[in-house]
This record gives structure tokens, C-alpha cells and sequence, in this order.
């Protein structure tokens, strides 16, 4: 029971994360139909900088607490400007051009970003510095910490405010009109060039977000960190999905906790054939077979064929 | 009734189809006879083409069902109504833009073909005269559709009068018993619509029956052996042009009593 | 200038014929790993018109591909090394690394391939990280694929006693076993080459073409699209499935680590980068992202040295930097690819862009 209880907050805070990433996914592809491949590296690059601005702060006698904010500003401001860039120098000029076309220049960036990267903080793993203080709780047998609390914590409410700016502003109300037809809201005064900006501008600061959050959980970065990240956000954005919010999020977090439960009882449920290393599966295998019983995901609307 | 009459090539019996709340269709019945030219007409939001739609096996009615050719249209895929020997065209064109004309009529053919892979693959004789064939008969159709100068241009690239030739002339390659036509006069010029009319009508002299949906009236009057009026998806009545043309209930549903 | 034609002319198909027997023994000049990047560039001019067939002609967009291509790899490696104690030969292994594939491309397409276009390019990215990560961890309880170690000492490709490794004497000419190799490959390209053209325009390949323009009306001409995605998902699948068992023998070894998302990716890149469904420009593709890395890899280096007397970066890196702005370059300035169908290129002239 207790392993169960475990692994279900465990599940929780990587969904979380999860989650964040995904969102940064599913607006773009809500609004553009474009699959940004590059958003795990925007990720890893949050993480990174978080690490030399913070890292480099703390060595300076700055407190931690000072220092941590600052290194999350950084990586805010540092990812929303890649994220702009991103759109405005490589998908922009691509929006009339065939199907493709846009996803080889998501994976070109994605590649481009990795190296820069590697160039900048090297190949080999970091440390992330600890900004918050190593607390643990103990709950009906589960240990859990205060990380883990405000990783749950600070998520939920970024998704809470997300929905607000997408429900009751101007510029969600924008964002929502394009998903649905562009040419349409263009017609009715949408400025689209913003909407899809603003759109890669949130997800990259909610990708940098995140990528401070894993930052903090797991106190180690990698230049190659953001792909498998990436993908697996990627495919809670789908499980969800893909282009709602709230799929999104659901997505991440049901991602999270079945990748927990996954990996803590994959050797009973197999008799030791399969052990943990599995974990990674799980993402993928669950991801078919949504796909199979509700092709347009989880929580996605249903797009019936259109004579 | 009367046993002498041949038996229709379409029924359509209280065909139903709600989407949500809104019923689309209220059971619909009406037949369409062997070698006719039948219109389905109504105003905007009428049903007719959820009616297509579900007799060419896009959308599974929700009741009531059809019998085509003696036997009960099972539906549930459009490639087996295909098949059987229904072919549409769309109301909003819809061609296969990156393949030249001449290969969007040889397409059409796929359904009464066999070539597979390996033949393909090998070359063998049976492959390569069917081969030919296809191409003979897809050339021929754009003759039909005279459009034969376009044959090698992209499908994209057609004038808006000539893609819908072309259509007609891909669904004509399929063989159908029954050709249906969504609104093929759509858009088009007092003169390319004389021409449409032509060529419906040459259509069905060579042996098809036809189903046409059309808002124009006056194209619909004077083309069809029957018409049949669409109101909120219920079928008002079915009868010959000239009564239609005079029945309160269609001249209040156009009029909006 | 119309190169189709060019090619298609006696003279055309003479040139190119001398130009690929002489090919070989230019680059051996530069050293045997040349020679090596040619055959890997005949390898993936091989995989990229496997993937064609899905992605080009039916507009599947697979993410997966290369999935197959390991159980290709692994079938021959386990069927013809001391592994297992196999050394099958090569007219029974090939058949079965086609047949294992193409029902592994069934077994993936048949309940996803009523799924739209980038739903299905996740869960075949999904299937391919599945298969290598069995791939590095089946070692155990078991050992069925040796985990992340591989499988070595893999049997080269024979023909009875004329083996494809080492060096042997033909009409008196040295031939190193790349360039045995490469014959052996490019007559496999050929090969695959005459399919994909005669499958373009064959019945079952304007089924595909249709589909990939407009499925709603390939169905309402009787189309049955389903069995036709299957058919396109196998048939890249079985291709898939061969070019991993040649890679297996030319390698002498097997591990995970050449099977990764990144691959899949690359083979994609070269189908789209060149001029997607149109073959001469795929062609292109493969030969450019596979030879062009090395041209970095050996190129970026020196010309460092020699320009600021120094490494400034490492090569490695600014290797990966050069090529993955050479694809966002290449799409943003050719989007319909390098090389595209001559009515693919009108078209884009005629719209302005």
C-alpha cells in the first residue's frame, strides 16, 4: 500500500512536469497544426542557464533564495526569447509551405539547439545547485519532500493561470479564435503574426518553468536532457489531446503516475521477466493503445470526416 | 402494388440522422428508378447532403436504411458503395490536386481493376494490358468530359469549371449505375451551366442514372424525370417537375411562409 | 536542362553506369573509409525509397521507420553469428528479416492506421523507442539480443565460398570488401529503384498517391483505404527489414545505439530534404545527409587549424551545428525539397513562393 501511495506522488511530480512541457506543445500545435520539436531543447536550455546564473550567483555570496529566483527569471526570459526567435526566423517563413516542410525545420532546430548547447556547457553532466531547502514529510507511510510539494504546487497554479489568460483575456480569446480558423479570425481583426508569437513566447516560459523544476528534482542536467523529455510531453499533449489545454495537463499528470506505477510493479505484474528499465515503455505503450479505442486522444475532440 | 412495374435501382426507406439534438434527416423514404434523372432539392440546411452522405456510406444513418439494385446497401464504408456502383462528386470540389488530370480519371478506375504489387513489380502481360486499359478508358473520359487538352496538367491548376468536368469524369471511370452530383452547377456562368446541363443529360442518355442536387431550380425543372423536396430533413414531396413547380408546401418552404 | 531524359538515354545510362563502377576505386584512393561511406550512402539511398513508399506515395507519415530496420539488423545477427551458434545463409535470412518486418509493420499499422497524420507519427515514434528499448534490455532473464553490448563477430554476406569480407582477386583486380560491398549494394538500390518506379505508376501506386492527396474522396471512389495504408506500411516495412540484414553482415556488429529516434529522423529528412515522392531527388537526399556529415567530420577540423591556428569548437559539435542548419536552410529557402517532381516545382512557381 505504501509503495502504491509512493509512487503515486512520485507520479504526480514528474506529471507535473510532464504537463508544463506539454503545454508548450499542444498550444503551438492547437494554433499552427505544427509539431515543435525544438520545445524539449527550450527545456534543457531553461535548466542550463538556471544552472550558470544561479550557480555563479550562490558562488558570489548571494542567499539561495535570491539567487534561485534570479536564475528562474533568466531562464523565463532567456526561453521566451528563443521561443520568439524560433517562430519568427525558422517557422514563420514556412507557414504556406507543404506538410513537412515546418516539422524538418523543428528537427534541424532541435539539432542546432542541442549542439549550441554542448558548445556552451560542454558534454558532460551538471550539477543543478539546491535552491530549496531539503525538507521531508511522511504521509500514510509514503516519504515525500518539500520539493515534490512545491513542484505540485507552483504547476498547478501556472496551469490555473494559463487557463484564466486563455478564458478571460483579449489575447486568449485571440488564440482560441485562431485554433479554431485563422483565415476567419484573421477576417475579424486577429493580429495572427502576435497570436502565434504569444503562443511559443507562454509555452517557452512554461517549458522554462518546468525545466527549473527538473532541475531542482532531479539536481542534474545534460545537454541531451530535453529529448526524451520532450518526447514524452509530446505524447501526454497527444494522450490528451493534442491542441487542449486541459488534455494537456490531464495528460502530463496521467503520464506521470503510470510511468510510477509502471516502474514500481512492472516485476511483479511480469514475475521478474521485466524490470524497471522498462519505465520508458510505458509512455509509448499506453500511448497506442488510447490511440487505438479514442483516435483523437483522451480528452480531444472528436474530428469527424467532412464532406 | 402492382407487380409490373420494374422494381427501382434506389430505395431509400425513413432514413434518419441526428447530429446531437438536430435531426438532419427525419425519416426519409423516396426510390429512384432505373435510367432517371432524379433532383433532391430544398433550401440551404435542408438534409440533402446528409442524405448523400449516408447513402454513399460517409455517415451511418441513425435509422431506416437502403436498397440498391435488388439488394440492401450495407452503408458503413464509402469504398463499398463505390463498389456496388454508387459514384458522387462533392459539393465542394474534391480532387486529388497533385495528380494530373489524366491520372485522376485513371484512379477512378481502381475499383474495377485487380493489378497488386507483384504485378506491378514484375511487369507481367495480364498487368500491363490492364494497365493500358486504364489508360485508354481514362483518356476516353476526357474526351467525354471534353477536356482531353488538359489531360497532363495538375488537378490543382484546372479552371473551376473544368475541375468539376474532371470530377464527373473520375466518378464516371468507377462505372456507376448510379452517379450522384452535389450541387455541380455551383459557381458556375449562365453558359458553363447550358453546358453542365449537355452533358448530365448526354450522361444519362448513355445508360446512368442520375441524382442530382442542385439549387438551381430552374437547372433541376427542366433536367429531371422527378424531383424531390427537402424541408428541415423531411421529404416534402416526390413527384414530377410540374407538380412540384406548383405545390404550396415547396413554393412556402423556398419562400419561407 | 531535363536530367529524367538525360538519364533514360543510351548515352545517359552508359555514363552513369561507368561513373558508379569507377566511384568505388576514386574514393578507396582517399582510403577504405570512404569507400565505407559510399556503401552507407547506397544503404540509405536503399531505406530512404523504403520509406518513400510510406511517407512519399501514401503520405504516412512514419517516425518509426527505423524499428524495421533493427528487426532486419537482429534477424540476420542472431540468424548468422556464434550468438546463438546460427550461421544461416543468406537466401534464408533475407527472406525471413523481409517477412519479420513486414508483420511487424502490420502488427503497428493495422490498429493505428485509422489515426490522422501526426497522431500516427507519434505512436510509430512511440513503436520505434518500444523496439529499442527491448532491443536493450532483453539480455535478461533470457539473453535474447546480448542488451546494450550487441552482437559481434556477425557473418559477412557469402555466396558459397566468395565471401564480401577481405580483399579478393577479380579478372585480376583488387577488390577490399567495402567495395565488394558496394556492388552488392548498388545492384540492391537498382533493384529498389525499379520497384518504386513501377509501383508510382502501377494501379496500387496511384491508390497511395490518392489517399495522401485526399482520403474522403479516395474512399468515394472505392478505394479501400485502409488495406492500401497497410499494404504501403508493409512494404516499407519488408525494405526496412532487408537493408537492416545487409547492415548487420557489413558491420560484423549490431547494438542498440543504431537504432535511435535520431535515425529514424535522418531517414525522414533525407525523403523530405530531397524532393518527397519524387525519386531521383530522394536519391539525392540520401547520398547528401549521409555523405556531407563526413565531409564535415573531416573538413570542419582542419579548416579550423588552418583558418584561426587553433581548435576553437569541438569538431564533433560544430559538425552536428552545420547540418542541422543545412535542414532548416534547405526548407526555408526549397521547401518542397531539393529536388522535386517537375509538377511539384511548376506548381510552386506558379503560386509565387
Amino acid at each position: 500500500m505504501d509503495i502504491f501511495l509512493q509512487q503515486i506522488i512520485n507520479g504526480l511530480v514528474q506529471g507535473s512536469i510532464y504537463a508544463l512541457v506539454a503545454l508548450g506543445y499542444t498550444m503551438v500545435y492547437g494554433i499552427m497544426g505544427l509539431i515543435n520539436f525544438a520545445h524539449g531543447e527550450v527545456v534543457m536550455i531553461g535548466t542550463l542557464v538556471t544552472i550558470t546564473v544561479a550557480g555563479s550567483l550562490i558562488k558570489a555570496g548571494m542567499p539561495v533564495a535570491v539567487a534561485g529566483l534570479a536564475g528562474l527569471m533568466a531562464a523565463v526570459l532567456v526561453c521566451m526569447a528563443l521561443g520568439w526567435a524560433l517562430e519568427r526566423v525558422a517557422y514563420r517563413p514556412l507557414r504556406n509551405a507543404p506538410r513537412l516542410t515546418p516539422l524538418i525545420t523543428a528537427i534541424g532546430m532541435s539539432i542546432v539547439l542541442q549542439n549550441l548547447a554542448m558548445m556552451i556547457w560542454g558534454r558532460n553532466y551538471m550539477t543543478f545547485p539546491s535552491l530549496l531547502p531539503k525538507v521531508d514529510f511522511e504521509f500514510a507511510g509514503a516519504n515525500f519532500t518539500m520539493i515534490q510539494v512545491i513542484i505540485v504546487l507552483v504547476s498547478a497554479a501556472t496551469m490555473g493561470g494559463l487557463l484564466l489568460l486563455v478564458y478571460r483575456t483579449k489575447l486568449g480569446m485571440a488564440m482560441r479564435a485562431t485554433a479554431q480558423n485563422p483565415a476567419v479570425a484573421s477576417l475579424m481583426g486577429v493580429n495572427i503574426n502576435r497570436v502565434i508569437a504569444a503562443a511559443f513566447v507562454i509555452g517557452s516560459a512554461l517549458g522554462a518553468l518546468a525545466g527549473v523544476m527538473v532541475g531542482t528534482y532531479y539536481e542534474i542536467a545534460h545537454y541531451q536532457m530535453g529529448f526524451m523529455l520532450g518526447l514524452k510531453a509530446f505524447t501526454a499533449a497527444v494522450l490528451g489531446g493534442i491542441g487542449n489545454l486541459a488534455g494537456a495537463m490531464l495528460g502530463g499528470i496521467l503520464l506521470g503516475i503510470i510511468e510510477a506505477l509502471g516502474a514500481g510493479y512492472i516485476g511483479d505484474l511480469t514475475g521478474g521477466f521485466l524490470g524497471s528499465h522498462y519505465q520508458d515503455i510505458f509512455a509509448f505503450v499506453v500511448l497506442i493503445v488510447v490511440l487505438m479505442f479514442k483516435p483523437s486522444g483522451l480528452f480531444g475532440e472528436k474530428t469527424g470526416d467532412r464532406a | 402494388m402492382s407487380a409490373n412495374l420494374p422494381e427501382p435501382l434506389l430505395e431509400a426507406k425513413a432514413v434518419a440522422k441526428h447530429f446531437g439534438g438536430v435531426k438532419a434527416l427525419r425519416d426519409v423514404s423516396l426510390s429512384i428508378n432505373h435510367g432517371e434523372i432524379y433532383g433532391l432539392i430544398g433550401p440551404n440546411g435542408a438534409g440533402k447532403t446528409t442524405f448523400f452522405n449516408c447513402m454513399t456510406g460517409l455517415y451511418v444513418p441513425d435509422g431506416g436504411g437502403f436498397t440498391f439494385a435488388g439488394a440492401p446497401l450495407i452503408a458503413d464504408a464509402p469504398d463499398k458503395a463505390a463498389a456496388r456502383g454508387i459514384a458522387r462528386t462533392f459539393q465542394n470540389i474534391r480532387l486529388f490536386g497533385n495528380m494530373t488530370a489524366l491520372e485522376n480519371v485513371m484512379v477512378g478506375r481502381h475499383v474495377r481493376t485487380k493489378a497488386g504489387v507483384l504485378g506491378a513489380m514484375f511487369q507481367n502481360p495480364a498487368t500491363k494490358a490492364e494497365e493500358a486499359a486504364i489508360r485508354q478508358k481514362a483518356i476516353d473520359l476526357l474526351h467525354y468530359v471534353r477536356i482531353e487538352e488538359r489531360a497532363d496538367d495538375l488537378a490543382r491548376n484546372l479552371s473551376y469549371g473544368d475541375q468539376r468536368r474532371l470530377e464527373i469524369a473520375r466518378a464516371l471511370a468507377t462505372e456507376p449505375k448510379l452517379l450522384c452530383l452535389d450541387e455541380p452547377a455551383a459557381g458556375m456562368n449562365a453558359t458553363e451551366t447550358e453546358q453542365l446541363r449537355e452533358l448530365i443529360d448526354g450522361i444519362r442518355c448513355d445508360g446512368t442514372t442520375i441524382l442530382l442536387i442542385e439549387h438551381d431550380v430552374k437547372l433541376v425543372m427542366g433536367l429531371c424525370d422527378r424531383v424531390a423536396v427537402l424541408d428541415y430533413g423531411a421529404l416534402v414531396i416526390e413527384d414530377v417537375p410540374a407538380v412540384v413547380q406548383k405545390d404550396q408546401r415547396v413554393i412556402e418552404a423556398y419562400l419561407g411562409a | 536542362m531535363n536530367f529524367g531524359r538525360f538519364f533514360r538515354s543510351t548515352v545517359g545510362i552508359g555514363l552513369t553506369a561507368a561513373f558508379l563502377v569507377a566511384l568505388p576505386f576514386i574514393a578507396a584512393t582517399g582510403g577504405q573509409a570512404w569507400v565505407r561511406i559510399l556503401d552507407f550512402a547506397i544503404l540509405y539511398v536503399f531505406l530512404a525509397l523504403g520509406l518513400n513508399i510510406v511517407v512519399g506515395l501514401a503520405g504516412l507519415l512514419d517516425l518509426g521507420y527505423i524499428a524495421f530496420y533493427a528487426v532486419g539488423a537482429y534477424t540476420w545477427a542472431l540468424l548468422a553469428s556464434p550468438h546463438f551458434g546460427l550461421h544461416w545463409p543468406i537466401w534464408a535470412i533475407l527472406p525471413i528479416a523481409a517477412g519479420l518486418a513486414c508483420f511487424a509493420g502490420v502488427l503497428l499499422g493495422s490498429p493505428t492506421l485509422k489515426l490522422r497524420g501526426d497522431y500516427l507519427a507519434i505512436v510509430t515514434l512511440g513503436f520505434g523507442e518500444i523496439v529499442r528499448i527491448f532491443l536493450n534490455n532483453l539480455n535478461a532473464p533470457i539473453n535474447v539480443t546480448n542488451g546494450p553490448q550487441g552482437i559481434t563477430l556477425i557473418d559477412p554476406v557469402s555466396f558459397g565460398a566468395f565471401k564480401f569480407s577481405g580483399t579478393t582477386q577479380i579478372f585480376g583486380v583488387a577488390l577490399s570488401g567495402p567495395q565488394k560491398y558496394y556492388f552488392l549494394l548498388v545492384a540492391l538500390a537498382i533493384l529498389v529503384i525499379i520497384i518504386n518506379i513501377r509501383l508510382q505508376n502501377s494501379r496500387i501506386g496511384r491508390a497511395w498517391q490518392a489517399i495522401r492527396e485526399d482520403e474522403i474522396a479516395a474512399k468515394a471512389i472505392g478505394i479501400n483505404t485502409r488495406n492500401l495504408k497497410l499494404l504501403a506500411f508493409a512494404m516499407g516495412a519488408s525494405f526496412g527489414g532487408v537493408a537492416g540484414g545487409i547492415f548487420s553482415a557489413m558491420q560484423g556488429f549490431v547494438s542498440p545505439e543504431s537504432f535511435s529516434l535520431l535515425e529514424s529522423i535522418m531517414i525522414l529528412a533525407m525523403v523530405v530534404l530531397g524532393g518527397m515522392g519524387h525519386i531521383p531527388g530522394v536519391i539525392l537526399g540520401a547520398v547528401l545527409l549521409t555523405v556531407l556529415p563526413e565531409v564535415l567530420r573531416y573538413g570542419v577540423g582542419p579548416l579550423q587549424m588552418a583558418v584561426f591556428g587553433k581548435m576553437l569548437v569541438d569538431p564533433e559539435s560544430l559538425r552536428m551545428l552545420v547540418f542541422g542548419l543545412a535542414l532548416v536552410l534547405v526548407m526555408r529557402f526549397k521547401p518542397a525539397g531539393l529536388w522535386p517532381s517537375p509538377e511539384r516545382q511548376r506548381e510552386l512557381q506558379e503560386t509565387g513562393k
